[in-house]
């Protein structure tokens, strides 16, 4: 790796963990100190590395300078109990405490930093906004990018969270084991909305994207690691993120611009990924409990598979049929119907996609002028005028036109 | 929108008889109705099937074997859904694979206590 390159890698790897591991020193009301000191050592690191070349052991280090910047924090808050609170409330001056920065103390650290960030007392928003800046180390500027908004809206967004997350008294530790299951629910749909960020955002910044799947796939394998996580939901969470981003340099050009599933390379596809998913699909299936992500899992699976058969389609028809039923959801419906053409038949999910009353998304639009074709092609057509009309993102559009052309070249 | 439970009802002593591969057409039949009522986002509860035997009470402890009715008649499972209208929840239940097996389905507006 260049030089240049290491320091913000070494950024998006070691702040997390040094935040992680300070903040549950110093408590989560302290989150502030924690990433001011984690910050501060990166300065350094880049004032210093500048001047005198690379340390040996550049992550070490960088412990080693936090360490050292944390104990002078604990030095000063205690003499300030010494001097001033002691007189008020006769406490004795707690002992400064090791600060352990070993890879066990980091992984439960950041388990615990990820229960805490994904407390159902703050907004799904703020909880990917407050992983993606203190679990994931990445900066304001990017989140707000990966949002599509600007970086005043997140950084009010992350104070007001982190506010909420004092006043809730949240503490960096694991939930009783009762709790587990709930709290866990709610950390996996927070990656699996981070996951999805990267991978549906309209943002057109690939490497950032890939980022986000990257790190939301990291935080669900910290999961996996855990006995007490180590669940079949969070492995089928696993296993679908991995299929997914097995297409993830398949599904866009040299242009930055969006391939179509049908019209994808399958060359491209992972397979290192799609093993990795079936690993974890296998851990999955431990138990007799199917979670929303082992459906989409499932579906997920059987969308690496490259052969175009009647039983890939069956199968995944029948994924979405049991998926619906635990969850419903637009796009769900609409993917539904598309995979009922593909099984049944264009008549019959015709008839199907009529009764969805989703004529308010341009995709139920869109699902129209694809079933429309080779069956009523005025039909088809006036069906993907009105999706052009009603999406917003310039990649839809483009898609979206493509088809149109498509069409008409066909009359 | 209203809730409305949807109970089937058949004769067991034909579900017996069917080969493997009418089973698994069947599931795929009711599966397509059933995520049909979902991705339309009125599915209330999936439901449940039910055993084919059973037990009545009745007062003075009179505890009899099922079936409760005639045989034609088994009360096989039940599921609910929600709807505009009682028409439109009759319209719903139009597509069940059970009618296509001689069976039927009861629409009943649940009538919150």
């Amino acid at each position: 790796m260049q030089e240049k390159e290491l320091l913000p890698h070494l950024f998006r790897t070691e702040y997390s963990k040094i935040t992680a591991v300070l903040c549950k020193l110093l408590g989560f009301e302290h989150l502030d100190v924690a990433e001011d000191i984690a910050s501060e050592t990166f300065l350094s690191a880049s004032e210093l590395w500048g001047l005198k070349g690379l340390p040996e052991n550049p992550a070490a280090w960088l412990y080693t300078v936090a360490k050292n910047k944390a104990k002078n924090h604990l030095k000063h808050r205690s003499v300030f109990q010494q001097k001033v609170s002691v007189q008020l409330s006769q406490a004795p001056a707690s002992e400064i405490p090791e600060i352990d920065l070993s890879a066990q103390h980091i992984k439960d650290s950041q388990l615990q930093m990820m229960f805490a960030v994904c407390h159902p007392a703050i907004s799904v928003e703020s909880q990917i906004g407050m992983a993606l800046r203190v679990l994931c180390g990445f900066g304001i500027e990017e989140i707000a990018d990966a949002f599509l908004t600007n970086k005043d809206t997140i950084n009010k967004r992350l104070l007001r969270a982190k506010e909420k997350l004092r006043e809730e008294n949240i503490r960096i530790e694991f939930p009783p084991a009762g709790e587990i299951p709930g709290r866990l629910e709610a950390v996996l749909r927070t990656l699996y909305l981070l996951f999805n960020e990267g991978y549906f955002s309209a943002s057109h910044d690939h490497s950032l994207r890939k980022d986000l799947c990257l790190e939301a796939m990291r935080l669900t394998f910290l999961l996996t690691e855990n006995e007490a996580t180590h669940k079949p939901a969070v492995n089928a969470l696993l296993a679908l993120m991995s299929f997914q981003s097995s297409r993830f340099e398949a599904r866009t050009d040299d242009h930055g611009e969006t391939v179509l599933y049908d019209d994808q390379d399958t060359d491209l596809w992972d397979e290192d990924l799609i093993q990795q998913g079936e690993y974890f699909l296998n851990l999955a299936s431990e138990g007799n409990t199917a979670s929303k992500y082992h459906f989409e899992a499932g579906i997920a699976y059987w969308h690496t598979i490259k052969a175009d058969t009647p039983e890939k389609w069956e199968n995944i028809l029948q994924l979405y049929n049991h998926l619906l039923t635990i969850e419903y959801s637009p796009i769900a419906a609409l993917n539904r119907t598309y995979a009922l053409s593909r099984a049944n038949g264009k008549t019959v999910a015709l008839q199907e996609a009529k009764k969805l009353a989703l004529t308010d998304h341009y995709q139920y639009h869109l699902l129209l002028g694809e079933l429309y074709t080779g069956v009523d092609n005025v039909s088809a057509h006036n069906a993907l005028e009105k999706a052009l009309a009603m999406s917003h993102s310039s990649a839809d559009k483009k898609i979206i036109s493509q088809k149109i052309q498509q069409l008409t070249g066909k009359d | 929108m209203k809730n409305f439970l949807l109970l089937f009802r058949a004769d067991s002593t034909q579900a017996a008889k069917r080969s493997p591969e009418e089973m698994q057409a069947s599931t795929k039949k009711w599966m397509d109705w059933i995520g049909s009522i979902a991705a339309q986002n009125k599915l209330v509860d999936r439901g449940n099937r039910l055993e084919h035997t059973g037990k009545v009470l009745r007062g003075n402890n009179v505890v009899t074997d099922g079936p409760f009715t005639e045989i034609k008649e088994t009360l096989g499972g039940y599921t609910m859904v929600s709807a505009g209208s009682l028409e439109e929840a009759v319209e719903m239940a139009n597509g069940c694979p059970i009618l296509q097996m001689g069976g039927s389905v009861e629409v009943r507006e649940i009538s919150v206590l």
